[in-house]
């Protein structure tokens, strides 16, 4: 196998708070290679969002990388200084935000800042920036975007803004999207539409994709493969059929029975007992413990995450046996 | 339909918008003088049957809010009627507009928002009756303690805040107040939106454990088609402050009619074993200042006719109890 496009390694990312360290990324490990597309699922302060901006090496003080690697195209990037981190960004590794507005310059105009964004990176002119800016509008569905150039991002509602960051993004035909949540805050018809543009950018371009949600449903219709987290580890990853079909951890279990749609109408949904854990107060040992039904004495030490294929994070897991969609 | 519980007929909602100068000059000039009207609700007939889940769906914008805020008592409607148990209620007398007030009630979606953050939890929930005279201050706080126990929180934690507690525990401190002056009738506004999928499991189930024991009627708003379809006897989507379909929840999952309600259907994501390929319908939801004429899907629909943008389709009953406003039923 050729090296992946991404591989990153024992990932460590804490935050010192008075109340202690907060372990938000805490080992975490996983391969992504071109014209891939990974699902990174988990619910809220799971660990996610922490994930994404340690590989873009955004994360802030009162955080820091800890430990571990982020190798893209083989080159480290936590080691690598802020001057090469800048020009990786935006023209190799493109980012995509729920909230568009952390892209977009609310006082400029979309041409604006679409043609700085092409001459930062790029030596050409501003002609030519300028037809890539439209030709990028053009690419995520923008209706007439000779004309929305001149627009400024409050004159689009929300869904356009997105797809206007989504262009943004798109500039530098980059070899890595890392998306956080960008159609959480969108309508079904309209989240469809961006999935519709995003999927066949990666079909016909060969990038790369890190998709970040809480959205079990999005993912297992947009991804190659998925990776679940919980309290700041990964639990259970492997091909996104094989999980959906024969989830083995009982965390993702639970998530998949906790799906109305997988359950039949007007009885009691099949739900996790307990409720998110804070990562300040975590058991020794597999974190999911106190909401797990097969925790026994054996989970007090934390189970190992095997590498490649369908792996799980658990002493107990359940049988392969495929239950399908069915419920 | 035994007589309802609850039934809006013609229920309209305008909202006035202050035109800028620029506007205002437009308009001198002879612009459409309706742009400074919104259009938030328009002619909603509903009823709704005692012990009845009915599901409200529809897009950000479409009028759910402000339909299940009239119908709370917390907005007034521009036109039409509000009927509570067979009286309008614009025939009551102020007092028992009241009393009729307080047996609906609203659960909303930010507990946060929702609660006052200075309060403690037994005031949250226990303050209400009181004032309304449900139960005397003597008792209020073994009443507190009860209604605590009803939606599974410990009433050890009475004394406490809302930040002291997660987002689940916080819907339910929302779920308590709005039970503690005995409602017959919950409107859930997004109740379950913000929760985690777990924790989301976790309150719907409460929802269906309240209306058996509590024998509650709910309007059950959400932009998600996968709780209103589990939690749901009935149906609604609306579209552009009109609702567009209305039929028994498990029909309207299998054979939509109206093509905005297929679109909907078709394009919720759903926990599948295939990849998908997206095929979505094109364009945006069209401003609720400027109505489309006609139906109000026509744009966008895949099966619009000539007669689709002049003439708007009537919300008919299309089969036994299926309700559906789209001119395609007139030429089957
Ligand atoms: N600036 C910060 N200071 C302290 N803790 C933080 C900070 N940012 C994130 N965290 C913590 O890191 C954990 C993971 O957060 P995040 O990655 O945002 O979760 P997710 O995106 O999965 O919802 C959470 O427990 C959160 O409280
Ligand atoms: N108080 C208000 N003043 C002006 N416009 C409003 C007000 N409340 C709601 N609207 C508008 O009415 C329409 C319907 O809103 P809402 O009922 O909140 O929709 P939904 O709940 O379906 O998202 C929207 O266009 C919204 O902007
Ligand atoms: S390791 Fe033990 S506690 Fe953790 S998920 Fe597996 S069985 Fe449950
Ligand atoms: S009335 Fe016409 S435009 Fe409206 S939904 Fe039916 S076919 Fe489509
Ligand atoms: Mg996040
Ligand atoms: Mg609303």
């Amino acid at each position: 196998m050729t090296q992946p496009l991404l591989r990153v390694e024992n990932l460590q990312t804490h935050f010192a708070t008075r109340a202690g360290t907060v372990k938000a990324v805490d080992g975490v490990s996983f391969d992504l290679r071109r014209g891939e597309i990974l699902g990174l699922v988990g619910e809220s302060g799971s660990g996610k969002s922490v994930t994404g901006q340690s590989i873009l090496g955004l994360v802030d003080p009162p955080g820091r990388i800890a430990g571990g690697r982020v190798l893209f195209d083989g080159e480290d990037l936590v080691t690598a200084g802020e001057k090469r981190l800048r020009a990786i960004r935006g023209r190799r590794i493109a980012m995509i935000f729920q909230d568009p507005m952390m892209t977009l310059n609310p006082v400029l105009s979309v041409e604006t800042q679409m043609v700085e964004a092409v001459l930062a990176h790029d030596k050409v002119g501003r002609a030519e920036a300028r037809r890539r800016s439209r030709d990028a509008l053009g690419r995520v569905g923008i209706a007439s975007p000779e004309e929305r150039l001149a627009a400024y991002p409050h004159q689009f509602s929300g869904g356009m803004r997105q797809r206007v960051a989504i262009a943004i993004a798109l500039l530098h035909s980059p070899d890595l999207i890392l998306a956080d949540e960008p159609t959480t805050a969108l309508d079904v018809t309209i989240q469809a539409q961006i999935l519709f543009e995003v999927q066949t950018l990666c079909r016909d371009t060969g990038t790369a994709l890190l998709w970040v949600t809480h959205d079990l449903a999005v993912v297992s219709a947009l991804a190659d493969r998925v990776a679940v987290m919980y309290a700041g580890r990964i639990v259970e990853t492997g091909p996104i059929a094989d999980v959906i079909q024969a989830p083995r951890h009982p965390y993702t279990r639970g998530l998949l029975d906790s799906v109305p749609s997988r359950n039949r109408r007007g009885v009691p949904l099949r739900s996790i007992p307990g409720m998110t854990p804070s990562v300040l107060d975590l058991p020794k040992g597999c974190a999911f413990q106190p909401r797990c039904g097969r925790a026994d004495a054996a989970c007090a030490v934390m189970p190992e995450l095997p590498e490649n294929g369908h792996a799980w994070r658990c002493w107990h897991p359940h049988d392969a046996d495929a239950r399908g969609a069915a419920a | 339909m035994t007589r309802p519980i609850l039934a809006v007929s013609g229920l309209s909602k305008r909202f006035e918008r202050k035109l800028d100068v620029v506007e205002r000059f437009a308009r001198r000039l002879g612009a459409s003088v309706d742009d400074s009207v919104l259009h938030a609700v328009s002619g909603v007939d509903l009823a709704v049957a005692e012990g009845e889940v009915v599901g409200l769906v529809g897009e950000s914008g479409c009028g759910k809010s402000t339909l299940g805020r009239m119908v709370a008592g917390l907005l007034t409607p521009s036109d039409g009627s509000i009927q509570w148990r067979g009286t309008d209620l614009r025939d009551l007398p102020p007092a028992g507009r009241h009393e009729a007030n307080l047996k609906i009630q609203m659960v909303f979606q930010d507990p946060m928002a929702s609660l006052n953050p200075r309060l403690r939890v037994a005031d949250i929930i226990g303050e209400a009756p009181v004032v309304h005279g449900l139960v005397p201050r003597r008792e209020a706080a073994e009443a507190v303690a009860e209604m605590m126990r009803t939606v599974g929180l410990d009433p050890g934690y009475m004394r406490r805040y809302p930040h002291q507690f997660s987002g689940g525990q916080r819907q339910r401190i929302g779920i308590a107040r709005a039970l503690a002056v005995k409602p017959d009738f919950l409107v859930c506004d997004e109740s379950v939106a913000a929760l985690d999928v777990s924790i989301q499991a976790q309150i719907i189930n409460l929802f269906m454990r309240l209306r058996e024991e509590l024998r509650l009627t709910y309007l059950f708003i959400s932009h998600d088609l996968g709780v209103v379809q589990h939690i749901s006897d009935r149906t609604a989507i609306m579209y552009l402050g009109r609702i567009v379909e209305l039929a028994p929840t498990p029909e309207l999952f299998a054979a939509p009619n109206h093509p905005y309600a297929r679109a909907l259907l078709d394009e919720a994501p759903r926990v599948t074993l295939e990849k998908r390929r997206f095929a979505p319908i094109r364009g945006e939801i069209p401003s609720p200042l400027n109505p489309p004429a006609g139906c109000p899907f026509h744009p966008r629909c895949p099966h619009a006719m000539p007669r689709c943008s002049q003439e708007r389709p009537d919300l008919r009953e299309v089969a036994p109890a299926r309700w559906s406003a789209c001119h395609l039923n007139d030429t089957l």
